[in-house]
């Protein structure tokens, strides 16, 4: 009897988690394989580095990343550009700062420490810029959507003509993978919108792993630091479990010799 | 409080001891008699020791760096996560710390009402259990709102809301709550003061809820009472110390798997959104741990019922003790009790699952069975169930399973009496 319950429950259980898992992912979204999922996944440093390029090519005319440092992208488990690299990229940026001694603003190059530049002053002129849609902050977007990567990666890809039927207003595009299908960003990825540097062939699907894999990044700069510390803590914890079970045994088997 | 009198061996020893009996008391914790045949199920309380002593430590070192401000929090979380050091680390064990929390808690509560561990004479540490309980829930929403995210907020306006089904006075109350017209920066504030002070007081109680554990001492699987110190008992040390923290190591191998492996899998994506008051997201969930309750609230069409109903899902647990008839403990030796314990499992279960869903068509049918039953469980079956049930003779001792002559034991001789 108390088997035929634990089954029932079991059972439950079950139903219940696989209803979940198809009720969050009513379309499947495109799959790639990352670099950095798994038990030592690290993130793929060309991919980065190319993903960057295309966030700064492509991207940042109207997504800020404003949680970001440019010394970010010299640092471990990052893009790793070298730090001369780094600050020559942050020179290529103008900020605001001040105020100076006699009292005024004035613009000044970007220095590594320094957060990514935004491309609009505030929300408003970002919204008047774009239709009244504001361009998401991209600093934690990976971790912001459910699907994370792989809606991201599915967005950037799922551009396709509506179907018949469905008319959409001035400013508005069909994507497949967009809850509601409908989205004002224009397609942003062009077989070729950027020139890889690396000589890496810029196809969309290229592109679109790269940045998605560059904002997985920006959301979760430690993430190969969390893998390493991962599996020593595990391992640690286990070896140590297993020595605390003998002596348990060890202990306990002082009283069960007396039963 | 002490089983012997524990005499310190040192002249300074004694002096310090009659004046403040601490070695008194570390002596009666390390000889504190046990039953031996506690199983597995009886570690959690160990472990939620070990839970809440984390989510004060983590927590701590959190508010040196959080701000609670609404133009803040959020950046202060993002500049935790990225710029102070092991910041991730310290701020994903405390998030998951909540929901490792809670399934211990889970577990612990289960486990009790399995071995009939809030009957006499137990009912007091039981009522505190649940009041750390409600505690602890009111510590992890208003924690839950602290980052500033979507969830955060809107959850917060949903939950405060709640007071506002209160006759007459419900929308003042909800104003006062909020420190101003909608949730904002004052709401912020506060839950933040009261979410640092929450878990202090949570380990006052548990405090008393171990104190009066070991005044009648530890339940045991077989719910019989056991003579202590006796051949059925183990000194808490070495004994049980070891085994919980075997336990202990087991459990925080899960803890850990998901700290560095799936850090985020038990919250909701919406959270890494800033708070906009101006967008409401598609749909508002709690976490995890509340969605029982989220489903007995939702399943009731009016709103100050549906309150009602939330609460007395909780307030049914502290009448437990009385409302369960039954003078046998253990499930072990009540079959019919067992089927039920398994189907309310269940039952709580497809709350949880309802409670994560849209509340129409099917998965509102659903809830509204489920909460009813949850409630038959408790207000018909458990008090009928004790007269009728016929339960399975006891054991005389942990030590002689093997059953001698029922008729010397009182509990079997009063069950006798009532059939």
């Amino acid at each position: 009897m108390k088997n035929i319950f634990k089954i029932i429950y079991l059972t439950i259980l079950l139903l219940a988690a696989m209803h979940q898992v198809k009720a969050a992912e009513k379309v499947d979204l495109l799959k790639t394989d990352w670099s950095f999922k798994g038990l030592f996944g690290k993130f793929d440093r060309g991919s980065l580095q190319r993903g960057y390029q295309v966030y700064t090519e492509v991207c940042a005319s109207c997504h800020s990343m404003k949680y970001l440092s440019y010394r970010n992208l010299y640092e471990k488990g990052g893009p790793e550009f070298s730090i001369e690299q780094a600050k020559a990229i942050a020179a290529s940026f103008e900020v605001t700062d001040g105020p100076n001694d006699d009292g005024e603003m004035f613009e000044r190059p970007a220095k590594l420490s320094d957060k990514f530049v935004m491309p609009y002053g505030n929300i408003k002129e970002a919204q008047a810029a774009n239709g009244g849609a504001y361009p998401p902050d991209m600093s934690v977007l990976a971790k912001a959507r459910s699907g994370g990567v792989d809606y991201i990666y599915s967005v950037l890809l799922g551009y396709e003509d509506p179907p018949s039927g469905i008319t959409l207003e001035d400013g508005v595009y069909y994507n497949k993978y967009m809850y509601g299908n409908n989205i004002k960003m224009s397609q942003p990825l062009y077989d070729g919108s950027v020139e890889y540097n690396d000589g890496t062939e810029a196809t969309q699907e290229q592109m679109a792993k790269d940045v998605a894999t560059f904002l997985m990044w920006a959301a979760e700069p430690h993430l190969e630091a969390r893998h390493k510390m991962g599996f020593k803590a595990i391992m640690y914890l286990i070896i140590l479990t297993i020595l605390v079970y003998f002596s348990m045994k060890k202990i306990w088997s002082r009283i069960e010799s007396e039963v | 409080m002490s089983d012997h009198e524990y005499v310190p061996k040192s002249k300074f020893g004694k002096w310090f001891n009659d004046r403040l009996p601490l070695l008194s008391l570390a002596s009666h914790l390390t000889d504190y008699p046990t039953p031996k045949n506690l199983n597995y199920w009886w570690t959690f309380g160990g472990i939620l020791t070990f839970c809440l002593i984390i989510q004060i430590v983590t927590g701590l070192t959190l508010a040196m760096h959080y701000i609670a401000h609404a133009d803040l929090a959020f950046e202060s979380v993002e500049h935790i996560m990225r710029d102070v050091n092991y910041g991730w680390l310290i701020r994903y064990v405390h998030a998951n710390g909540a929901s490792m929390f809670f399934l211990a808690v889970y577990i612990h509560i289960f486990r009790s009402l399995f071995y009939g561990s809030y009957k006499s004479p137990r009912e007091i540490i039981w009522i505190i259990g649940i009041i750390i309980y409600l505690l602890m829930m009111a510590a992890a929403f208003m924690g839950y709102v602290l980052p500033w995210g979507q969830m955060s907020f809107w959850g917060a306006t949903v939950i405060t809301n709640i007071f506002s089904a209160i006759p007459f006075v419900g929308e003042g109350i909800v104003t006062w709550l909020w420190g101003g017209y909608s949730v904002g920066d004052p709401t912020l504030t506060r839950f933040f003061t009261l979410h640092y002070l929450i878990p202090f007081l949570i380990l006052g109680l548990v405090v008393l809820h171990i104190w009066a554990l070991h005044i009648p001492g530890n339940n045991n699987p077989i719910g019989i009472d056991v003579k202590k110190p006796s051949k059925d008992t183990v000194p808490f040390h070495p004994y049980i110390v070891i085994k919980d923290g075997f336990a202990l190591l087991m459990f925080t191998i899960v803890f850990a798997f998901f700290v560095f492996y799936s850090p985020n899998i038990l919250g909701h994506a919406d959270n890494y959104i800033e708070a906009n008051p101006m967008v409401t997201p598609a749909h508002i969930v709690p976490e995890w741990y509340l969605l029982p309750f989220y489903a007995i609230l939702r399943s009731v069409p009016d709103k100050l019922m549906g309150v009602i109903a939330m609460l007395s899902a909780i307030f049914v647990l502290a009448a437990l003790p009385w409302l369960d008839t039954s003078k046998i403990r253990s499930a072990v030796f009540r079959p019919l009790y067992k089927q039920f314990y398994w189907i309310l499992v269940a039952d709580v279960l497809i709350l949880g699952y309802v409670g994560a869903m849209p509340a129409e068509g099917v998965y509102l049918l659903i809830a509204r069975v489920a909460t009813a039953y949850y409630f038959i469980h408790f207000l018909i079956i458990l008090p009928v169930l004790g007269s009728k049930e016929k339960t399975i003779p006891l054991p005389l001792s942990i030590t002689e399973p093997v059953l001698e002559s029922s008729l010397n034991s009182p509990i079997i001789k009063k069950k006798e009496s009532l059939n």
